[in-house]
């Protein structure tokens, strides 16, 4: 009997480059099953090329080069004939809500209706059920027909989660997802994630060195396109054998 | 430490000036469209009835209506859309979409660049050459309406393609990031919020084609003709070479006929842009992002 890996995804040498410029380079890690997996870094570190690395969105971007492997249950994301079915599998919250102009149930449902799924029943019941993972269904139950574009930007982020969670993905990346929301509605989405860990993997991209810290059982520290630390979530703010970039970027000291 | 300085007091004399400038500059521009407009209504308005657009020219063109002029403007414009509307939208939706920037797309931009340069007058040899004598064509609806065609091309691509450039790139990441295809992306999310903007930049074009004269004149409109074209591979009259006929070709017409006739013309360019206005402002309310 063949035990499935403990890893959802493993990186190795990834690199990934606009043009002439490199912004990651030579990237190793392992993201476990079920685990919050937290990257933090300052901008321009080069972690939401690495998001955009995992879903092969490099082959929708003119000009972004990827190399290196990323295995997603032990095979590498290019050996998927179908891109399409790839991205299903990994559900994205991007740090600037995009509720679609479309109505909040056509937000949800969009996806699966693109699957081909017709049964309004079926429908309708995974409108709730994903309103509801994302914390979103009673504020919005009675108008699941108006515009999901027209919500607050905190409410757009919970419905993109809910969009996101449609197909059951079992990875979940979120890039800064708190940068366009209020602190309590970044509270609740934080228990979300806490929640939703229990069936998915989730890769969390902030810029909070706090927030991953609360949520995080690993942590990856990015700095100018390297991934400079890996670890334990407490062994990158307490450890004793530390990188000094990390210290200094944890404790404040830039970025 | 508040008061004026020197230099204080020159920035807002030449801030006070420019602006006075600019203000008589723009004024300039609305004097020509309100001297025009009002100078045809007032010269054409006695010509103009139901009659004026449903009857036939009469007693050698000097009297009667211009029935067959508007009826073959419609048609050579109809035609004219019915080819360049689907070759332009799919063109600017290759190249707002699909297309990677490289020397192909480079090539592609460049002759619309240029084919929009071209002089009408070198569009209707063109179309003399191409549809009349090369395809064999013949004078006829066909073959204006496809030079027509060809001359608007380029604005139908311009302006569908800023259209839907106009949708947020978030957008199209986002149905993508679900797993949806580039043309489910673009027929559910930027189709639906770029329709409006493409509707407005083709009625735009529409009113431009309908005052094209040059081009129908040599390879399809006629002079005068006794009948109603029938089918596109028939002759036919049209609303702007009418005008030039009736105000320079034929002796003793009344003065008020070719200002009818300017004003008919100049009317449905009107209505058309104000079509145009009012999709736009339907866009704009419904664009909530």
């Amino acid at each position: 009997m063949v035990a499935l890996p403990a890893n959802k995804l493993e990186i190795r040498g990834l690199d990934v480059s606009y043009g002439q410029k490199r912004v990651l380079r030579d990237v190793d890690l392992d993201v476990p099953a079920n685990q919050i997996f937290g990257i933090i870094g300052p901008a321009n570190s080069g972690k939401t090329s690495f998001l955009r690395a995992l879903n092969r969105m490099d082959e929708m971007t003119s000009g972004m080069q990827v190399s290196g492997q990323v295995l997603l249950d032990g095979a590498d994301v290019r050996s998927w004939r179908n891109v399409y079915a790839l991205r299903a599998r990994i559900g994205v919250v991007f740090p600037l809500p995009v509720g679609l102009p479309m109505t909040i149930r056509q937000n949800v449902t969009f996806a699966p209706r693109m699957r081909g799924q017709k049964n309004k029943a079926r429908l309708d019941e995974l409108v709730e059920r994903c309103l509801r993972r994302a914390a979103l269904w009673e504020e919005v139950k009675d108008r699941l027909d108006s515009l999901g574009s027209m919500l607050s930007g905190g409410q757009q982020q919970r419905l993109t989660i809910a969009r996101a969670l449609s197909q059951e993905p079992d990875i979940l990346l979120l890039d800064e997802f708190s940068i366009a929301v209020d602190p309590v509605t970044t509270m609740r989405i934080e228990d979300v994630l806490k929640e939703l860990k229990q069936e998915m993997t989730i890769v969390l991209v902030t810029n909070l060195v706090q927030q991953a810290r609360r949520l995080a059982d690993r942590t990856a520290f990015f700095l100018n396109g390297e991934c400079v630390e890996v670890g334990k979530t407490e062994s990158l703010f307490h450890g004793d054998h530390r990188d000094p970039r990390t210290v200094d970027y944890v404790e404040g000291r830039f970025g | 430490m508040f008061e004026r300085t020197v230099k204080d007091q020159r920035n807002q004399r030449t801030e006070r000036l420019f602006r006075i400038l600019f203000l008589l500059m723009s004024g300039v521009l609305i004097v020509p469209v309100f001297a025009v407009l009002g100078f045809l209504f007032y010269k054409g308005a006695p010509a103009l009835s139901w009659a004026f657009l449903t009857t036939w020219p009469e007693d050698g063109m000097t009297a009667g209506g211009i029935l067959p002029a508007l009826f073959g403007t419609l048609w050579l414009v109809g035609v004219a859309l019915l080819v360049s509307v689907p070759i332009g939208v799919a063109a600017a939706i290759y190249l707002s979409e699909y297309a990677k920037d490289n020397w192909m797309t480079r090539v592609i931009n460049l002759a619309i660049i240029n084919l929009a340069g071209v002089p009408s007058i070198v569009h209707a040899l063109f179309g003399v050459g191409a549809f009349v004598l090369f395809f064999e064509f013949g004078t006829s609806i066909l073959a204006a309406s496809l030079t027509l065609a060809v001359m608007t091309l380029p604005v139908v691509i311009v302006s569908t393609r800023e259209a839907l450039q106009a949708v947020p790139q978030a957008f199209r990441e986002a149905s993508w990031s679900l797993g949806n295809t580039r043309w489910q992306t673009i027929r559910h999310v930027v189709l639906p919020n770029s329709g409006s903007g493409i509707l407005t930049g083709i009625i735009l074009e529409v009113s431009r084609t309908v005052g094209e004269t040059v081009p129908v004149m040599f390879t399809g409109a006629a002079f005068f003709l006794p009948y109603l074209p029938t089918s596109v591979f028939d002759q036919t009259m049209a609303m702007s070479l009418h005008l030039f006929v009736v105000t320079t070709q034929v002796p003793g017409v009344p003065e008020q006929l070719p200002f009818g006739v300017a004003l008919v013309l100049i009317l449905m360019v009107l209505v058309l842009n104000s079509a145009s206005i009012l999709f736009r402002s339907r866009l704009r309310r419904r664009k909530k992002w």
